[in-house]
């Protein structure tokens, strides 16, 4: 599909590099010094059970929370330097339950960061960043998120995730509240999308068998650090430390 | 729809207070029929020696009133010299009649530059009253004999001679009363409340026209407690100064109203049910004061059917309703203007919120009659303090609501705004205030509706509006004046409740109509 395609070409795929991340609610060391390199148009996914530190250290990229020691960078250049609202409006964000604006309708929901960087076509955008995920603009463009399915919904938040040209997509358990069949749908488009357009990624997921299927690199976290980053096969070849040996021996006993 | 609001109010306001040099002469009373006269007299007689007379009936009780006439905010009342010496002065009383007027006349031109008129010819004591069928059972005749039986009887007494020092206080620690049971009771309650037995003792004035209605028996005060109270007009600086002819014009009243003639016209307006202006354009006439035909007050107390008076008196009602109106819009508006700002600000600063939320909410809790008397000495009276009390009433519901709407607003939908680069400027504009807008606009509804109800207080300061008759009809126990200003008021809170609400749905976009069905049905299936 040249579509998705055109939409992160204006873009360019970006490289990040966490080091170091440190994160203390009170007495709660939720990143203990956590470390990762994503490479430019790599989908890393990070791994792990809650509490684990995996949504902190998304946010952390995005400045949503500030690191208490260590670095984000992007292409080098320290997140830190770039302000906030201009830095999040370049990369795309997906949170679990779609986070849709309630009281916008469909285009204008996925419009959201083409509109605020002031781009002129920001509803062609939209509607061509909706026909990527697999929805039909002329059909579901004008609903309410209410009218739509738990998995449209989610597919709009992707959508919205693309339509700025975002030269990175961070994904917080983006496919985690819907049912199987939904599920595996919504995973098998994301991993089309993502072999067209080569868009860097952070998937956050605490679903081992989901990571496997759509990242490149899995990352595996344990009590704020990373235990573990690898390709699925060499993962499954060789744990590196008993947690993710036990990780993966739950996978494969389902 | 507000620039109108202010502009009707301004232009009434105006009517009544033209420029200093053609200036009308504000007449007004206090809450009780003898005051009503007496100030009706003072007007027709104005009116008949040339001046132009705007009527204040019925304002507040003596503090109210006072303020009002200090402040030049009404020019002229009746007043008794016993209320200014003790409720005004806060002075020792006195017994001898001249020796008051006297100590007052000094007083109150040395510290207040206020001017008591020669008194026109009557006192007005406190009376204490009883059943006839009470007084012969306990062979009661003065307050020493009723001393001895007290511990017996409960008394019903106006809430201003239950705080008076020279009320109940006085009375009590002078004769030794003790009461079974003491009950603050209106005017207009009071006598039914003695007739029916449900109290036995009330309070009332030595020229009542109840007295005789009621067959009630007056006690002796044998002791000389009371002091003297002389009826006499009172009258505002500015008057003084501007307007010496119309202090001579009611001088012509001083001297010639006797005990027996007051009583007699208490008795035709309360126990009559005469009209007021028809009651004082005769006496006036009797006392040939008046020659041509007399222009009666709007204040009509004939036995007329609920229904029939209200049609006779359409077009005083109809403008007691806009009136009303208008000061409800222009308060409830202006509380907009503030509250929903000062809501959003409080939610940029959660810690302020509470105190200031909680200072509303105790603001909301001072009674309104209160509040309303508190504002006078401040402002005056007339509609700017009704306005000013009517707003910090509105500000409680409007800032609550949207304070709670802003910070309960879909946490997720807020969260990814932030996340995607809305600034937070944009997230407020955008997201927050959208989805808050239901609980704002509730809030705002809540807030008419209690204006609307308190807005019938204002008519005791002076503000006008439907609380007028209410007013006008508990000072003169006539439950159909009341009724004519109360089921207005009613029909026009549960018709600004139902536009509201109307349009609170018409500006609620269907998504969030059904997020708020929704989250209700998770909660019925939650309890369930």
């Amino acid at each position: 599909m040249a579509d998705a395609q055109r939409m992160t070409n204006d873009g360019h795929a970006i490289e990040l590099t966490l080091s170091g991340l440190t994160k203390t609610y009170g007495s709660h060391r939720a990143l203990d010094g956590a470390s990762l390199s994503v490479e430019a148009g790599e989908c890393v996914a990070v791994v792990g059970e809650s509490g684990s530190g995996k949504t902190t250290m998304l946010r952390c990229i995005n400045r949503m929370v500030d690191p208490d020691s260590g670095t984000v960078a992007i292409d080098g250049h320290d997140v830190r330097d770039t302000d906030a609202t201009t830095l999040r409006r370049s990369l795309g964000y997906v949170p679990q339950d779609g986070g849709l604006m309630p009281h916008w309708r469909i285009v204008r929901n996925v419009a959201l960061v083409p509109w605020l960087n002031g781009m002129r076509d920001a509803d062609e955008r939209a509607t061509n960043a909706l026909r990527v995920v697999g929805l039909d603009p002329d059909e579901l463009g004008s609903r309410w998120p209410h009218e739509l399915s738990g998995g449209q919904r989610q597919r709009v938040a992707i959508a919205r995730a693309l339509a700025a040209s975002q030269s990175c997509l961070l994904l917080d358990e983006p496919f985690g509240a819907l049912d199987a069949i939904t599920r595996s749908e919504l995973q098998r488009q994301f991993k089309k999308i993502r072999a067209e357009s080569r868009v860097t990624a952070v998937l956050v997921t605490h679903d081992l068998r989901e990571a496997m299927f759509l990242s490149d690199r899995i990352a595996v976290m344990h009590n704020g650090r990373i235990e573990q980053v690898a390709t699925p096969s060499d993962l499954r070849a060789t744990p590196a430390t008993p947690y993710v040996a036990e990780l993966l021996s739950h996978v494969s006993e389902q | 729809m507000f620039a109108l609001a202010f502009a009707g109010l301004a232009t009434t306001t105006a009517a009544q207070q033209t420029g200093s040099n053609d200036r009308r002469i504000v007449v007004a009373s206090k809450p009780f029929g003898e005051s009503f006269i007496l100030a009706e007299m003072f007007a027709q007689l104005l009116e008949a020696r040339g001046f132009g007379v705007t009527r204040r009936p019925g304002m507040g009780a003596t503090e109210v009133a006072f303020s009002a006439l200090r402040t030049n905010g009404i020019d002229v009342y009746p007043e008794y010299t016993g209320t200014g010496l003790i409720a005004i002065l806060h002075a020792a009383p006195e017994t001898d009649p001249s020796a008051v007027f006297g100590h007052v006349s000094k007083e109150f031109a040395s510290r207040f530059g206020v001017r008591w008129l020669p008194p026109l010819g009557f006192e007005n004591t406190y009376a204490i009253a009883v059943r006839r069928k009470t007084a012969e059972q306990y062979k009661l005749k003065s307050l020493s004999d009723l001393a001895l039986v007290s511990p017996n009887l409960s008394a019903g007494l106006t809430a201003d001679f239950i705080g008076r020092k020279d009320g109940l206080p006085g009375l009590q620690s002078a004769y030794g009363l003790k009461f079974k049971q003491v009950r603050p009771l209106a005017q207009a309650v009071k006598y039914q409340a003695l007739s029916s037995g449900a109290v036995d003792v009330i309070d009332g004035y030595s020229t009542d026209g109840f007295i005789a209605r009621y067959d009630l028996v007056v006690l002796t005060d044998d002791r000389r407690f009371f002091p003297p109270y002389e009826a006499a007009a009172l009258v505002s600086p500015r008057m003084q100064k501007e307007l010496p002819g119309a202090i001579a014009a009611l001088t012509e009243l001083s001297g010639r109203i006797d005990v027996a003639s007051m009583r007699k016209l208490n008795a035709r307006l309360e126990v009559g049910g005469e009209p007021v202006g028809q009651v004082a354009s005769s006496e006036l006439q009797a006392l040939g004061l008046l020659g041509g035909a007399a222009k009666p007050s709007q204040i009509s107390t004939g036995r007329q059917s609920l229904a029939s008076y209200m049609w006779s008196a359409r077009s005083s009602l109809w403008d007691a309703l806009v009136r009303h109106i208008l000061l409800v819009l222009a308060a409830v508006v202006t509380g907009v203007i503030v509250a929903v700002p000062l809501g959003l600000m409080l939610e940029q600063v959660p810690r302020a919120a509470e105190p200031v939320i909680r200072g509303a909410g105790v603001l909301q809790t001072i009674p309104s009659i209160a509040l309303l008397a508190f504002m006078v000495p401040l402002i005056g009276v007339g509609v700017w303090p009704a306005l000013v009390a009517l707003w910090l009433y509105s500000l409680y519901p409007i800032v609550r609501t949207t304070y709670s709407g802003v910070r309960d607003a879909d946490p997720q939908a807020v969260y990814t705004a932030r996340a995607l680069g809305m600034t937070p400027r944009q997230v407020l504009r955008y997201v927050r205030l959208p989805l808050a807008a239901p609980s704002i606009l509730a809030g705002v509804r809540t807030a008419a509706v209690i204006a609307v109800g308190t807005a019938t207080l204002a008519a005791f300061i002076g503000a006008g509006g439907l609380g007028e008759p209410i007013a006008t009809g508990l000072a003169l126990a006539d439950t159909r004046l009341i009724l004519s200003g109360a089921i207005p008021a009613a029909a026009l809170a549960l018709i600004v409740d139902a536009l509201l609400g109307m349009v609170e749905t018409a500006t609620t976009p269907a998504p969030l109509r059904h997020a708020k069905s929704e989250r209700s049905r998770e909660n019925t299936v939650r309890k369930g």
